[in-house]
């Protein structure tokens, strides 16, 4: 039988998806950080709409719709870095053109509820193997994360130093946007193309306001991750709503509170 | 310490460098060497190209010619002043850890870079974008000091500093320079630092390039040419002949 899309979000308790939203949540929580003080805020969005047209390929070919989202989106990310590397463009100005196309090609060939289904997401019915495949690729970001964190603060600080200690910059931003590309993959099936790049963002966002030092700010993004795809699924299974809206919206409530917070200093 | 005529090799040598964006040479055919624990000040008007000079040294920029550090130079490196947001969560310390952790260097490196350079570790305790200018400038250069490098490039390392600060830094370079022999390139526009600190003076400019000890460099005739005006500086008298 031909793997489906789900074209309409769960309604009932599955542990599947409740352990992968966990994992997807930390993956994002940590990318999160070094990409919003990396300033690439705008790019989260834009680079998960490179999904849609490996989505629409992917139904098509009858192939898990899942498998063509993550080959695109590591697609696309390449075609950014080599454009990028062999142009004096801006990174924005590569995105945007790779983006809109994407945008473009993804909506000719996805359909009716598919689209819809892959633009907002919905959880369905996670197998065992999903939901194990899901974890592990989680598992495998938070370790690079964890392990390279040192490297990315120096890149992150002063390119020119980092190189002067032995790090390939240009390998790491290329790995780091690789790990950002998969991250988005995670949450995909979950949050839909539009709204998956709010889960990289939002919760990083808020720990920045709220952080004072790195430790901090991985440990407050990764728990309103968590909390906002936990709570929002839970909440999404009581008011019978979309899971992807409602951890959006719990996580920008997280943001909001912040805000009171700092406010309050 | 092996002196350049024991080595029989300097600790950089640089032949017909050129660097250039867009088809235009921002530097064309420069030669220099530094000999082994020596103080290079590298001096020019804005523009004209000693960042991008110290970008090519440590490999950050693609260049013509050739760049030749003696074999197994670790680099120390400060940037010109670096815009860093203020609300950025990494502390002085988040920095220095990252930093000691990439180059495998101890905590006990870090408390002795922060000692060198005066910064007390309640200072380096806050976020970098809430430090002063002079607090980062320091912090940069504690930074540069950690994993034992045997040569310096500071890029105006004491610009936003305050002038005890600026004592304490270029003290603190000299003395490393005399103790550890560590080879010093920096670049400043302040020619009494230059005058009191370098070996050589490289200076740089448009269609003109010096190179020689600060005593014949610092003349108010090439320091017309290289600036186009008439430039004064200070010489404090202990360091008059």
């Amino acid at each position: 039988m031909a793997p489906q899309w789900p074209t309409t979000f769960t309604m009932t308790f599955d542990p599947n998806a409740i352990a992968l939203s966990i994992g997807a949540g930390a993956a994002a929580g940590l990318v999160g950080c070094f990409a919003v003080m990396r300033r690439m805020t705008l790019a989260a969005d834009a680079i998960s709409h490179i999904a849609l047209p490996g989505i629409g390929l992917a139904i098509l070919l009858r192939v898990h719709p899942i498998l063509g989202g993550v080959a695109a989106l590591l697609g696309g990310t390449l075609l950014v870095w080599g454009i990028e590397n062999r142009t004096r463009l801006a990174t924005e100005t590569i995105i945007g053109v790779v983006f809109s196309t994407a945008l473009a090609v993804g909506s000719l060939i996805t359909s009716g509820d598919e689209l819809i289904a892959a633009l907002f997401g919905g959880v369905g019915h996670l197998t065992s193997l999903e939901a194990t495949l899901g974890l592990v690729l989680s598992l495998g970001v938070v370790v690079f994360v964890v392990w390279q964190r040192h490297r990315l603060v120096l890149a992150l600080v002063s390119p020119e130093i980092a190189h002067t200690t032995g790090i390939n910059v240009r390998r790491l931003n290329l790995f780091f946007l690789l790990v950002f590309a998969l991250t988005i993959a995670l949450g995909l099936r979950y949050l839909g193309v539009l709204l998956v790049g709010s889960l990289v963002i939002i919760p990083a966002a808020t720990a920045k306001r709220l952080a004072q030092s790195l430790r901090g700010m991985l440990v407050i993004s990764v728990a309103a991750s968590i909390a906002s795809t936990t709570l929002g699924t839970w909440l999404s299974l009581a008011l019978h709503q979309a899971p992807g809206s409602m951890v959006v919206i719990v996580a920008a409530g997280f943001f909001l509170l912040s805000l009171l917070r700092r406010s309050s200093n | 310490m092996r002196s350049y005529a024991e080595t029989g090799c300097p600790a950089l040598e640089v032949v017909n460098l050129s660097v250039g964006f867009d088809r235009i040479n921002i530097l064309e055919g420069l030669s220099f060497e530094v000999a082994h624990g020596s103080a290079l000040a590298i001096i020019g008007p804005n523009g004209a190209g000693k960042s991008v000079l110290a970008k090519a040294l440590i490999g950050a920029l693609p260049y013509a010619g050739t760049i030749q550090w003696e074999a197994n130079t670790k680099i120390g490196y400060v940037p010109q002043k670096l815009d860093v947001e203020r609300d950025l969560p990494i502390t002085g310390s988040d920095f220095l850890r990252a930093k000691a952790a990439v180059v495998r260097a101890s905590q006990a490196d870090i408390t002795n870079a922060l000692r060198l350079v005066g910064l007390k570790i309640e200072s380096v305790g806050k976020p970098i974008g809430a430090l002063s200018g002079g607090q980062f400038q320091r912090l940069l250069v504690a930074a540069a000091l950690i994993g034992h490098p045997t040569a310096l490039l500071l890029d105006e390392p004491t610009a936003g500093v305050d002038e005890p600060g600026q004592d304490t830094l270029n003290e603190t370079t000299e003395r490393l320079r005399k103790e550890r022999g560590l080879t010093i390139l920096f670049i400043s526009h302040d020619l009494s630092v230059v005058y009191q600190h370098a070996t050589n003076v490289l200076c740089l400019s448009r269609g003109h390039t010096c190179f020689g000890a600060p005593k014949s460099i610092l003349t108010p005739e090439l320091l017309a040419e290289l600036y186009g005006a008439p430039v004064a500086y200070h010489v404090h008298n202990d360091l008059r002949p």
